[in-house]
Order: structure tokens, then C-alpha cells, then sequence
């Protein structure tokens, strides 16, 4: 978790991510930022997001994003 | 309360609408009179023992005045420029919703063009629909007649509703509206005498018309349906249907077409009158009784016409004078007065 | 049938009274068989293109839908199988399915590559001989936008989010559903499909606002996009160079505006009189304060599309990880972006095709994508801009920032107009060369088939045009504004557009017919 906050706020730092939950419908990420996000995970924690799975559900908070890296990593 | 109140608001601005279009449509009065000629009708309708019907040749050639005070012969004509013989169809058609007459006179020129885009040029032609079209009053013979008229450029632009609708054509004039647009707003005069156009100017005949022969003589299929669908709609009335090619040169009729048309009348039994041999029977004198050089005869040209002709009905399709009826006589009278009375202010114009 | 077409009137009134008599449940077969007369009208070649579209796309989304479902009892029905037997057979249903996608979209997309390469290129060389054949016509109606829609129902049913439609006439209405395939939006299957296919009883309000979005489309399209499409077209000539071709960039803006919002206002307003919320295409584009941000607000549901199956699956795919892995060993803070910027490219590449197959489309779409990353390269400038002088609060430089973006994207667009990228290059350099402003007074407007009168409407339209916009961005809806207004005034407001329309739109014989810019692409 502490891992995904660090990419979150490595994108921007004026953003709370702890507490954010509309990050998506809020407009703070835009497409650009969810394919660095993504690309920043696939390389820390070898899950490849697939392109589905990007969706504002799973992007709108650090939580859902956290819980979607679970999912994968279990499967 | 509330539907009261909107249907009187929807009545408002549809009165509005109506006043709009009435406002927006060409009047006819001043410019293009020709445009006013088929509308002219309604107000003369009922009673004609004789129907003309066909193009300039009819409109410009024949005076009904004289009709009736040589023989008692009450005439009209339902004359327009170049109209097209599916026009001259469906307005036959539709003046038999309104009176039958004893006998309908056809000139036969337009039996050349077979389809709208033969008579030449698309935006002329469009013009044209419109002043033989836009003075019909709605009804089926209307959108018939529309349907069988449009260019394909009316077609791509389903332009038969703005035929139903004229503001849909005319929307945009209200920048180029003229003095008469106002002057005849909701009330129209008449310009005609029973749909005679009367010109009385003299410009004497020239040869300077140019008569290029058509590519083939042979009239088109769609000319000969509608000749037939008018023969055959004459006979189940009991009318006598008389063919006819008015008394002027320009444009040539030429003599194959003229043997075409006479063998048809032979067959069908009908008369026939290629009024341009009678030219000396009839007097036209070429230096005086032309205003356009041959074209179309001007006022003393259509009463020697008309003449004659009279001679003929009254002789070979055997009709009464119809001088004793008072009432027709107080009618034609009035007629007659304003007649006279329009030559006497265009020939005091012209000096 | 032509939106702007009296036909189309009529058909449109004949279909809200018949929708709204029948029982609720018969209502989506009259839309079903309304949509086929709809495009039976453009010619029974058309109905070719959509049926085949909605064939492929039927079976190939129910036989993706019917592998999954097999793989999920089989997965249910042996718990006991291991991680790695369980991620075996996954795989194996996923490259099945991966399989019919290709192939279903192969099919679909060549059909439209091949209409695009055979008819648009002809078109562009008829333009520009001056004279134009049949096949012009031959361009199966809106095929770009049906195309799109079911090939992204195809790829959401692959993807699991939505289930295949079992019933064919229910999909069929989905693809053809009229009002929007002439020119988009394009739409998701969920929140469409649901809608098609309850039944809507009548609601007074929504018909009425319906229509009202109806008549402000019909006013943007026939007064004001048609009234300056002369000039466009006359601007388009050599002669027109340095401050006339700024002219043209301004003129074509609002031609495209006009024409490409209006058609939308009429789908969408006849959709919601029928009772059927079709997405937004656009929110006040020319209000945007960035590139990035333009295009989220103009051509949305293409935007949204081109997104969600591109973009995002272009910058998940193998090669572009592949490429992320090596580009972020050899450069660190570049290197983390590069992989979005190829994505991007891509993505702009499609959009610039699909818009169309000359090259002016493809360098539309690079010097788009090359404005974008640009603008996200110097981000960090910007942010050290802005922390020195503190500008970003200042109303007027709000407004600078979106004439900034509003010239800019003017700019770009006008290489619509020019099928050959060199006539293109050399009147953008002729702004910096030969920029006179006295083309704005000397006669040369003039010149162009337009009246004094025309650009007196076309100001005081366009005036109306942008105070409409700003109620919209301030209070949401102009229509829920009047609404609250005395019923008196407000019919007769909307009886004053409607007679604009009558009086003042370019329609009918004696205008050149132009139908909508977008039909073609």
C-alpha cells in the first residue's frame, strides 16, 4: 500500500491519496496518469493491469486500486 | 382552461404563419402576371361552354371577350407558361370538379416535351412549375400534378411540400420584397379577362427566330399517355375534345409533328386545327397584330383569332348563343366594360 | 433521409404520435422498423454494410459470451483445480475469444477501410477537380458510426463487462437505433440498450424539451452553418493566403460548430422526445483552457471510445511494456512518459484515419497528439510559471488561456480543408509572411458569396450561439431555465427561433443542398 501511495503521489504531490475517494469522476487523474500508473505498478509489483480493468471503480480511490492489485496478484 | 389557452396561442401563431407565407409568396399583380393566370380561374368557374387549356399559346392568342360577343360563346382559359401537358392534364382534371364543360380546347405544342428536364434549363423550369402550380388550389389534381412536374433538383429537395407550402420556397425574400408585395398582401386583383392575358403593344414579325430542328420528331411516350388520358377523360364526360395549334410560327410546328397529331385525331375522331395554315382566313396581319415579333399575338391578333375560331365552335361543335340568358349577359357585360377599358389605359400608357 | 430534409420532419412527427399510441411493449419494434425505413431511404446498398455489421457482431459477441460462460462452470464446476490448471484454461478461453475479436473486427474494420479507401479518395479528387460522380453518394450512411458502436458492444462482451444480447432484434435496434446513426454519438450497449428496450410512457416535458433541442439544432445548422459554408468553400481557393486563411480557420470553426452541434442537438432532441437519453458530444468545446482539455469536451463519445479501446489497450498491451521496461532502464523521468506518448501516437494515428484516408487526416491527428505532448512535457515549466507569478487566479488570463486554445485548435482543424498537407503548410506559413488585416475591410469578404446582410446574421446568430453557451456553463440548461419562465413568453420565444429558422435558414431550391460535414466521415 505504502508502495502504490508513494507512485500516487509521485504523480501529484498536492493530492491527498489517503483519503481521496473521486479521483477519477473528480478529474484528478486523467488517461495519461492512469497508463503511468499502471506501467508503475507492472514494474514494482510484476502485475500487468489488463485493459478492462481500467475503469473509474477501480481508479477512483487508492483502496480499489490497492484491492484491484490484490485481485490480480491472486489470480 | 389550460388547453383553451394553448390552442388559442397555437391558432395565434399559425394565423401569423398564414399572414407570413401570404406575405412572402410573389403577387403576380405588377411583375410575371403570368403567374396570376390559373388562380383567376376559381373566379370564373361554372357556366364556360368552352375550356381552353394549354401554354402561352392559348393565354396570349384567344380572347375570350370576343367569344362571347360575336357568337355568345362564354369561355376561360386555363392557360399558363409553358405549361407541360401533365399540368395541362391534371388542371383539366381538376376544373371538371367544378363545372363540365361542352368542349376543351388543347393546344398542342407541349406535346414536345415529354419530361421536365426537356423543356431545357432546370432553374427555368422550376420558375415555370411555379407559375402554373403555385395559384392551384390545394387538392389531389394539385399533388398530382406537382409529383408529375418536379425537376430532379425539386426532387432531391423534396420541393413537393413547398408546393403545398409556398413560404417553404419563398422564405427568403423578405429581404427583396417589392411595393406590390404590401399592395397585395391579403387581396388580390384580377389581371386577366377569363384567362386571357391581353398585351396591346406592336413590335412587327421578324425572321430572326432561331428553329433548330429537334434530334427526332417522334413525340415521347409519356406526351402520348397524357393526350390519351385527356381524350379518354373528355369522352366519359360527354365533352368534345379540340385539338389545336395556335395561329403564330414561333416555335415551329414542324410537319412531322403536325402529321402526327393528325392521324391521332383521325383515329379518335376528334377535330383538329392547325390554325397556322388558316393564317390569311384569319387576317393576321404580321406588322401589326404581334407584340413580340411573331411570338404570341398581341390584343387585335387573339380577337381575330378568336373570330374565327368561334365560326368553327359555333358551326362544327354546334354551340348556342347564349345571348338570351340575362344573367350571362350582365356577367359578360361587366366583362366586357373592363376590358375595353384596360386597352383604352395601355394604349394611353404606350403613347 | 437527410436530418435537415422535410421527409425527415415528417417522419419524425408520423413516428412520436405512432410511439406514443401503440402498447409500451410494441415500442421498440416501431423504433426497430422506423431505423430500417430510416436507412432503407439511403438506398438498399447501405442495408447491405449494417446487416452484415449486425450479423458479425451478433454472432461473434454471442459465441465470445457462450466460451466465457462454458469456462466459468467449468471453473465452478471442479473447485479443486489448481492456480496453474485454472489459469490454463482461462488462457485457453481468452485466446479463443481473442481469436473471434480479431477476426469480427478485421472483418468490420476492413468493410470500412475498404468504403473509406474506394469512395472518401475519390470524393477529396472530385473536390478538387470541381466536379462530383455517384459514388460521392455511395458512401453507406453514417457506416463509421454503427461500426464503431457495435464493434465496442463486441469488445465489452469480450472484456466480460457486458453480457451478450441473446435477442437479435433487440441488438439490431441497438446498432441501427436512427437518430444516431447519421452522425454519432456513439454509445455503450448498457446504458443504451436499457433504454431501448423498456417501454417510455408519454412525458409531456421531455417531448417538449426534446423538440426544443430539436429546433436550436435545426436554427445552428440551417442559419448559421449553412449561411458561411460559401465563404469556407470560397476561402479554400490559392488566392486566399495570410490573413484571409486566418478568415477561413475562423469561419470553418463555426461552420463545423454550427453543423456538427446541430446535427447532434437534432439526434439528441428527437431521442429524448422519444424518451431515450442519448450520451453528450460535446460541452462547450471552444470554453476548453487546453488541448487535452478540447478534446474532452468536443466529440465525446468518439474521444471516450478511442480511449477505452485504443489508448488504454495499446498502453496495457505486451509491446508497449516492452517498451516501457527499456525506455525506463536508459532515461528516468522521460523514459516513465514515453510509453503513454507511443500510445498516444497511436491512438491519433486512428483518429486521424478514421476521420479520413488523405494525408491532411494524419497530420490532423500528429499535430493533435504532438500539441498534447508538448504541453505534458513542459508541465514542470508551467508549474514553476505559475508558482513565480501568480497568474492562474486572474479571470483574464482564464480568458487568454482559452483564446489561446481556441486559435490553436482552429488552426490544426483547417488541415481538414486541405487534401494536399503541402497547400496546408504553405498558407499556415503565409500567416507569419503575409498577414494583412486589410482583407477585413477591403472587399475581400465581400467577395466570397456572402452578403452584408449574411454576415449580419451570421454575427448576431453566433452572438446568440455563444450566450447560450455561457447560461450553459453557468446554470446547466437553458431549457430548464425557460421553463421556469410564464408559458406565454416562453412559446413565444421559441416560436421566434422557430420562424429564425423558417425565415432565415438556408434550405430548399435555389441553396446549394449541403448535407452534414460528419456523414462522411
Amino acid at each position: 500500500m505504502d508502495n502504490l501511495l508513494a507512485i500516487l503521489s509521485g504523480l501529484h504531490p498536492d493530492v491527498d491519496f489517503e483519503t481521496a475517494n473521486d479521483l477519477i469522476d473528480g478529474g484528478i487523474l486523467d488517461s495519461f496518469d492512469l497508463v503511468t500508473i499502471v506501467s508503475e505498478i507492472d514494474e514494482q509489483f510484476g502485475v500487468a493491469i489488463p485493459a478492462e480493468a481500467l475503469t473509474p471503480e477501480n481508479f477512483n480511490s487508492a483502496h480499489a486500486l490497492y484491492a484491484l492489485v490484490e485481485r490480480l496478484l491472486d489470480e | 382552461m389550460g388547453k383553451i389557452k394553448f390552442c388559442a396561442q397555437l391558432g395565434f401563431a399559425l394565423a401569423i404563419l398564414l399572414l407570413l407565407q401570404a406575405l412572402l409568396i410573389p403577387k403576380y399583380m405588377e411583375s410575371t402576371q403570368e403567374g396570376a393566370l390559373i388562380g383567376e380561374y376559381y373566379a370564373n368557374a361554372g357556366g364556360n361552354d368552352v375550356i381552353f387549356i394549354g401554354d402561352c399559346e392559348v393565354y396570349e392568342n384567344f380572347s375570350p371577350i370576343t367569344l362571347w360577343n360575336e357568337y355568345g360563346i362564354p369561355s376561360c382559359i386555363r392557360g399558363s407558361p409553358q405549361q407541360t401537358i401533365w399540368q395541362s392534364y391534371y388542371l383539366l382534371e381538376e376544373t371538371l370538379r367544378y363545372e363540365t364543360p361542352q368542349v376543351v380546347v388543347f393546344n398542342v405544342l407541349s406535346m414536345k416535351y415529354d419530361t421536365p428536364e426537356s423543356t431545357g434549363d432546370p432553374t427555368r423550369r422550376e420558375a415555370y412549375n411555379r407559375l402554373t402550380l403555385d395559384s392551384m388550389r390545394p387538392s389531389v389534381f394539385k399533388w398530382k400534378a406537382v409529383q408529375a412536374s418536379l425537376t430532379a433538383d425539386e426532387r432531391a429537395q423534396d420541393a413537393q411540400f413547398s408546393y403545398l407550402f409556398p413560404i417553404l420556397r419563398f422564405h427568403d425574400r423578405w429581404s427583396k420584397l417589392m411595393a406590390e408585395d404590401f399592395t397585395y398582401w391579403l387581396k388580390k386583383d384580377q389581371v386577366s379577362h377569363n384567362g386571357y392575358l391581353m398585351q396591346t403593344g406592336i413590335k412587327p414579325m421578324t425572321d430572326a427566330h432561331p428553329a433548330p430542328a429537334p434530334a427526332g420528331y417522334q413525340f415521347g411516350s409519356a406526351s402520348w399517355d397524357y393526350l390519351n388520358r385527356m381524350e379518354r377523360l373528355c369522352r366519359a364526360h360527354g365533352i368534345k375534345l379540340v385539338l389545336i395549334k395556335a395561329p403564330t410560327l414561333y416555335p415551329v410546328w414542324w410537319k412531322e409533328w403536325d402529321a402526327q397529331i393528325r392521324s391521332y385525331a383521325q383515329e379518335k375522331g376528334l377535330l383538329y386545327l392547325n390554325m397556322t395554315e388558316s393564317l390569311d382566313e384569319i387576317g393576321i396581319d404580321w406588322n401589326r397584330d404581334t407584340y413580340d415579333a411573331g411570338l404570341h399575338l398581341n390584343v387585335w391578333g387573339a380577337e381575330k383569332a378568336a373570330f374565327w375560331f368561334g365560326r368553327i365552335l359555333a358551326t362544327q361543335c354546334s354551340l348556342p348563343d347564349r345571348r338570351d340568358d340575362d344573367a350571362l349577359c350582365a356577367r359578360w357585360a361587366a366583362k366586357t366594360d373592363i376590358y375595353e377599358q384596360q386597352k383604352q389605359t395601355q394604349l394611353a400608357s404606350a403613347s | 433521409m437527410n436530418l435537415i430534409s422535410i421527409r425527415f420532419v415528417i417522419f419524425s412527427a408520423v413516428l412520436l404520435v405512432l410511439y406514443y399510441r401503440i402498447s409500451q411493449k410494441w415500442q421498440r419494434i416501431v423504433l426497430l422498423a422506423a431505423s430500417f425505413c430510416f436507412y432503407l431511404c439511403a438506398g438498399t446498398e447501405s442495408l447491405f454494410f449494417i446487416l452484415f455489421t449486425i450479423l458479425t457482431t451478433y454472432f461473434c459477441a454471442r459465441c465470445i459470451g457462450r466460451n466465457q460462460a462454458r469456462l466459468n462452470r467449468f471453473l465452478s464446476g471442479h473447485p479443486a483445480l489448481t492456480r496453474e490448471d485454472k489459469r490454463c484454461r482461462r488462457d485457453k478461453t481468452r485466446r479463443q475469444n481473442r481469436l473471434l475479436l480479431a477476426l469480427c473486427l478485421t472483418a468490420n474494420f476492413g468493410l470500412l477501410f475498404f468504403c473509406k479507401a474506394c469512395l472518401i479518395q475519390p470524393l477529396h479528387q472530385a473536390l478538387s477537380d470541381g466536379r462530383l460522380s455517384f459514388l460521392t453518394l455511395a458512401l453507406p450512411l453514417g457506416i463509421s458510426f454503427f461500426l464503431f458502436q457495435s464493434a465496442g458492444y463486441v469488445i465489452d462482451v469480450y472484456r466480460g463487462t457486458v453480457p451478450a444480447e441473446r435477442n437479435p432484434c433487440k441488438y439490431a435496434l441497438f446498432v441501427c437505433y436512427f437518430p444516431q446513426l447519421i452522425q454519432g454519438p456513439i454509445s455503450r450497449f448498457s446504458p443504451l440498450s436499457e433504454q431501448l428496450f423498456r417501454g417510455h410512457p408519454f412525458d409531456g416535458k421531455e417531448v417538449s424539451f426534446g423538440l426544443q433541442r430539436m429546433l436550436w439544432g435545426y436554427f445552428k445548422k440551417l442559419v448559421v452553418a449553412d449561411r458561411i459554408a460559401p465563404a469556407v468553400a470560397a476561402l479554400r481557393q490559392s488566392e486566399y493566403t495570410g490573413a484571409a486563411f486566418g478568415a477561413l480557420t475562423l469561419f470553418y470553426a463555426i461552420q463545423i460548430y454550427g453543423d456538427f452541434t446541430g446535427g447532434i442537438d437534432i439526434a439528441l432532441g428527437l431521442s429524448q422526445a422519444l424518451g431515450i437519453r442519448l450520451p453528450e458530444n460535446f460541452r462547450r468545446p471552444f470554453f476548453s483552457k487546453s488541448t487535452a482539455e478540447y478534446w474532452r469536451r468536443w466529440h465525446i463519445t468518439l474521444g471516450q471510445w478511442m480511449k477505452d479501446d485504443i489508448f488504454f489497450p495499446v498502453s496495457v498491451s505486451a509491446g508497449v511494456r516492452k517498451l516501457s521496461r527499456i525506455s525506463r532502464s536508459h532515461w528516468n523521468g522521460f523514459g516513465k512518459r514515453l510509453p503513454v506518448y507511443a500510445a498516444s501516437i497511436v491512438t491519433w494515428l486512428a483518429t486521424g484515419i478514421w476521420h479520413g484516408l488523405t494525408p491532411n487526416f494524419v497530420l490532423w491527428g500528429m499535430l493533435n497528439c504532438l500539441v498534447i505532448v508538448v504541453s505534458e512535457e513542459l508541465t514542470p515549466l508551467y508549474r514553476r510559471f505559475h508558482s513565480r507569478f501568480a497568474l492562474k487566479d486572474k479571470p483574464w488570463y482564464g480568458l487568454f488561456e482559452i483564446i489561446r486554445t481556441f486559435l490553436l485548435m482552429n488552426l490544426i482543424r483547417a488541415c481538414d480543408l486541405f487534401p494536399h498537407v503541402g497547400d496546408y503548410w504553405s498558407r499556415v506559413c503565409s500567416l507569419f509572411t503575409g498577414f494583412h488585416l486589410r482583407v477585413f475591410w477591403d472587399g475581400t469578404l465581400m467577395g466570397l458569396g456572402l452578403t452584408g446582410l449574411d454576415y449580419l446574421i451570421l454575427a448576431g446568430s453566433a452572438a446568440l450561439m455563444l450566450a447560450v453557451s455561457l447560461i450553459q456553463e453557468k446554470t446547466g440548461s437553458v431549457r430548464k431555465l425557460l421553463w421556469r419562465w410564464p408559458a406565454p413568453v416562453r412559446r413565444g420565444l421559441l416560436f421566434l427561433l422557430g420562424l429564425a429558422v423558417l425565415l432565415m435558414g438556408h434550405y430548399g431550391i435555389g441553396y446549394q443542398a449541403s448535407s452534414f460535414l460528419y456523414n462522411q466521415f
